[in-house]
């Protein structure tokens, strides 16, 4: 028998360790795992509302259901919330075929007056209504600006962000999101592509 | 210095500490330091934030009795470099006087009586804001 040559081992492990990183990439379905995002059985039922948007239509919450939501109390005046504001505007983008819906609530006492002009600056491209006392106080009174929760296909707070976030936690939470408990988004019409967008 | 905020209000990261007593003669300018102090770690717009959309430091009087007012004098504003936004902020920080002016009336009637006015605000950290408030102040003064 011949002894094995020293390059055929190295060889063999190339080829393997190539053929990992081709079967891995080629899967669009990779999982994410946020660190943030509760389990399952520890997420409380986000509590529903009733907020004008900026054509007066009135918007609840239970109307998401099946979506997942990314539900950001922000104002105009708040800088980390306008720094956010852009990364929301691309996850809506990039997001809204695979089930995801950004809601912004603005907390701005002048309420369209100042919010208007900013979402058209902006471009905003996700829906927007003006929060009051009463929704805040039924989220655990928000008073820090921005505090952006993510809300599962089932309605329920998977996570909540108080303050300026960062954007891979957020991403990666709603990646989470997305990818799991397909099921509720399945008994309805806007099934999100099960072929899922590699990150 | 830490006296005038054992009587202080605030609510909320910034704190109106005791206004002292001023006093004058009809036709006299007076002056009311109104000492102000922000909790470290956080900061408030200036009277002449950076941005538009920012929410001034206001001071404006309700009811000032016998004093008339006069103009009001803020501390130089710092330069505060914030992620996200294009150019430094406009605040104020730490602990300082809003130095308010009043001209005593020609008519005023001696003895005491106070300025009552309205102190609102909007304070931020590095990471978050808070909705804008607003505290009461009072300016108590003697015409001699």
């Amino acid at each position: 028998m011949l002894p094995l040559r020293p390059t055929v081992p190295i060889a063999i492990f190339g080829v393997l360790a190539v053929g990992s990183f081709l079967l891995f990439h080629s899967s669009s379905t990779h999982t994410v795992r946020a660190a943030s995002i509760k389990p399952v059985d520890e997420r409380k039922p986000a509590p529903d509302f009733a907020l004008k948007d900026i054509d007066g239509r009135t918007v609840h919450l239970s109307d998401y259901k099946g979506k997942v939501v990314l539900l950001d109390f922000w104002a105009t005046w708040c800088g980390p919330c306008r720094m956010e504001i852009p990364w929301f505007i691309e996850l809506q983008r990039e997001d809204k075929d695979r089930g995801l819906e950004v809601l912004g609530v603005s907390m701005d006492d002048n309420g369209w007056a100042d919010v208007k002009p900013f979402l058209a600056e902006m471009k905003v491209n996700y829906r927007v209504v003006i929060g009051d006392d009463k929704t805040a106080e039924i989220y655990g009174g928000v008073d820090s600006l921005p505090t952006t929760f993510l809300i599962d296909r089932d309605g329920r707070i998977a996570v909540v962000h108080i303050g300026l976030a960062n954007r891979k936690d957020i991403e990666d939470g709603v990646e989470q999101l997305l990818q799991s408990n397909p099921k509720a988004a399945l008994d309805r019409p806007f099934v999100p592509a099960l072929s899922l967008r590699p990150r | 210095m830490c006296l005038p905020f054992l009587f202080a209000q605030g609510s909320g990261h910034l704190t109106v500490g005791t206004i002292q007593k001023v006093s004058g003669k009809r036709n006299e300018a007076v002056e009311a330091k109104i000492p102000v102090s922000i909790d470290p770690g956080f900061h408030v717009n200036s009277d002449k934030p950076s941005e538009d959309y920012l929410i001034p430091l206001k001071v404006k009087w309700t009811s000032t009795g016998a004093l008339e007012v006069g103009e009001l004098r803020f501390p130089k504003p710092a330069s505060l470099n914030m992620a996200g936004e294009e150019k430094p902020l406009s605040v104020f920080e730490g602990s300082f006087d809003i130095v308010a002016r009043f001209k005593v009336a020609a008519d005023a009637p001696a003895g005491p009586g106070s300025a009552a006015g309205k102190l609102s605000y909007q304070a931020c950290n590095a990471k978050m804001c808070f909705p804008p408030k607003t505290v009461d102040i009072s300016v108590p003064y003697q015409v001699n």
